[in-house]
């Protein structure tokens, strides 16, 4: 695995938590905010964050582990997520999401050894005019092909 | 069929400049603080005459639900929510709004939140629309650099702060108490009701929670008049609509039309017709997959309004029509559905949390045909155990698509079972 993002220093949790901490319901924009700076949540974050917001460790944890966006461990350097909801499953998506997992070597929501993409199922990204859609990096791809889709994991390797 | 000049959202498809000075041309942002200065009583009234219902599904009158929110504040804020957390199969018109016309939503939500005496709107926009939640966040700065957003904004003496939001991946979010504890920090698990959102709701506080649609057509509602809005559709189901055909048509489309327009005439129109004419056409789910689905022949005459499908035996739900043509696979595809709905359910009831699953894995062998003939009846009698037994209607919305399924296709499970146990399979099922 990558060595990446290891541990996060404990300054850089109490800068975010501190971002945050006037908002009203300030616990989903922590995460959020975390899981951009770091990639994802930190298992060291949440007892941080309970003290902060003055909630349980369970509860936090409950909050992580209920949303499907929130991330506990590292992903690789890029990640790859394809739709699988119905309009791009009608055009071929289920095929291309096949392509690239074999391609790629690896199952849902696995990093390639090499640590360079981690691939994910997402429900409808709202792009289902141009399906089959995908989402890399954060970035939206319409029209996604195995190629477009694998191709991070040369430059990744490289 | 709607005309152009009555159409309240005259960018739906991103063809024109959606910018503020776009959507000033097109007739919004008009002289809000003059409606806004007719008061709240008449703002509510006039949402009451125009008969509008509520569009995320459950079919409400807005206004009678405004009505709810206490007159005077007690001490605490009022707020209203803005449930944009779209992430039904098959519906996809708030998005729409959201990406090519924001500023009907921003302007509504400044009238509405007025109306109810909120000086703050949460908009919660689902995690996985980031282009729309783009496109809204411009928008909303663009309000707020011009004075519309913000200490007396637009001029109307009212302050008022618009907040945009959003989820992380959980379709049960979009239930509005779901959707107030996520807003609050919380999973996303519904809660009981009483007490109302609008007794106690976000923080504890009065809030109304409204879909993106209802509060998109308010500054328009009010501009024309109410009695121009209710001049559209039946009695009871007025208005304007956004549909959203999907599915086996020549033209998939998002379209605005009139109430009560029937199923032949908004599919003729709008869509080029059924994939190989009429007589193709197997089965229609009219209003989201959370309504049962209805057979194509049914179908073809219906009226699509709240109140007319309920007479077929569905709903309108959200308008998202989804067409079927005979070469689709309905057993699979209720179950495609089924597991939707068993990968969603939040966890806290016990007759979804396990009902789901059970339905699941029985409607797995249905497609299959590797089941008792019986095992339809049971399968029948556990969805009339989940539903109505949950705090929210994730519950019900599991089980209707499947009584749908039974209650129309019976025939189609039961040769199914038997060719199997002949072992012939259909040539759709071997697939």
């Amino acid at each position: 695995m990558t060595t990446q993002a290891a541990e996060p220093a404990p300054e850089a949790l109490a800068e975010i938590i501190e971002a945050h901490t006037h908002l009203e319901g300030p616990l989903l924009p922590i995460l959020h905010a975390m899981q951009e700076a770091f990639g994802f949540v930190p298992g060291t974050a949440v007892p941080v964050i309970a003290k902060a917001l003055k909630l349980t460790r369970a509860e936090v944890h409950g909050v992580i582990s209920f949303y499907h966006d929130f991330r506990e461990a590292p992903a690789g350097r890029h990640t790859v997520k394809i739709c699988r909801a119905e309009a791009c499953q009608a055009v071929g998506g289920a095929a291309l999401s096949e392509a690239v997992l074999s391609k790629l070597g690896i199952g849902w929501g696995e990093t390639t050894p090499d640590g360079a993409v981690t691939v994910e199922p997402v429900y409808c990204l709202g792009l289902c005019a141009c399906a089959p859609a995908a989402m890399v990096d954060g970035k939206v791809m319409g029209r996604a092909d195995a190629d477009r889709l694998t191709a991070l994991a040369g430059e990744g390797a490289a | 069929m709607l005309k152009d000049q009555d159409r309240i959202f005259t960018n739906l498809y991103g063809m024109h400049d959606r910018t503020l000075d776009g959507a000033r041309k097109r007739g919004h942002w008009d002289n809000t603080a003059d409606l806004i200065g007719k008061g709240r009583d008449w703002i509510v009234d006039e949402m009451k005459q125009s008969g509008l219902r509520g569009r995320g599904g459950a079919g409400f009158p807005t206004g009678l639900k405004w009505s709810f929110m206490p007159k005077e504040s007690d001490g605490r804020p009022h707020y209203l929510v803005v449930n944009a957390d779209e992430s039904e199969p098959g519906t996809c018109k708030d998005r729409e709004i959201m990406r090519h016309d924001p500023h009907t939503l921003i302007e509504g939500c400044l009238i509405a939140s007025f109306a109810m005496s909120a000086h703050a709107c949460y908009i919660y926009i689902r995690g996985e629309y980031i282009r729309e939640r783009e496109a809204l966040q411009a928008a909303i700065n663009e309000a707020y650099d011009a004075g519309l957003l913000g200490k007396n904004a637009a001029g109307s003496g009212w302050d008022f702060d618009l907040y945009l939001t959003h989820g992380a991946g959980a379709y049960i979010c979009g239930e509005e108490t779901a959707l107030l504890e996520s807003l609050e920090g919380k999973k996303g698990m519904p809660r009981m009701k009483p007490p109302f959102p609008a007794g106690a709701g976000l923080y504890g506080c009065p809030t109304t929670v409204n879909n993106v649609e209802s509060i998109a057509v308010v500054p328009t509602v009010l501009r024309r008049g109410a009695s121009w809005f209710s001049s559209f559709g039946r009695q009871n189901n007025a208005g304007t609509k956004i549909f959203a055909v999907s599915g086996h048509v020549n033209n998939p489309c998002v379209v605005e039309e009139e109430m009560s327009i029937s199923f032949e005439e908004l599919i003729e129109r709008h869509c080029g017709g059924i994939r190989g004419g009429w007589d193709n056409l197997k089965a229609v789910i009219p209003g989201g997959s959370s309504v049962p689905c209805v057979r194509g022949e049914k179908m073809k005459d219906a009226v699509m309004d709240f109140d007319a499908l309920r007479e077929v035996g569905s709903s309108l739900g959200t308008a998202a029509v989804i067409v079927m043509d005979k070469d689709t696979d309905i057993i699979k595809a209720i179950w495609r559905l089924s597991k939707f709905y068993k990968h969603e359910s939040c966890g806290q009831c016990t007759p979804c949390r396990e009902g789901t699953g059970w339905m699941m894995r029985v409607m797995d062998r249905l497609v299959k045909g590797q089941a008792e003939v019986e095992e339809i009846d049971m399968l029948l009698d556990v969805t009339k155990q989940v539903e109505g037994h949950t705090i929210c209607a994730l519950g019900d919305a599991a089980a209707w698509p499947i009584q749908g399924l039974i209650r129309n296709f019976r025939d189609e499970i039961e040769d199914r079972i038997k060719a199997k146990r002949a072992g012939r399979m259909s040539a759709v099922a071997a697939e």
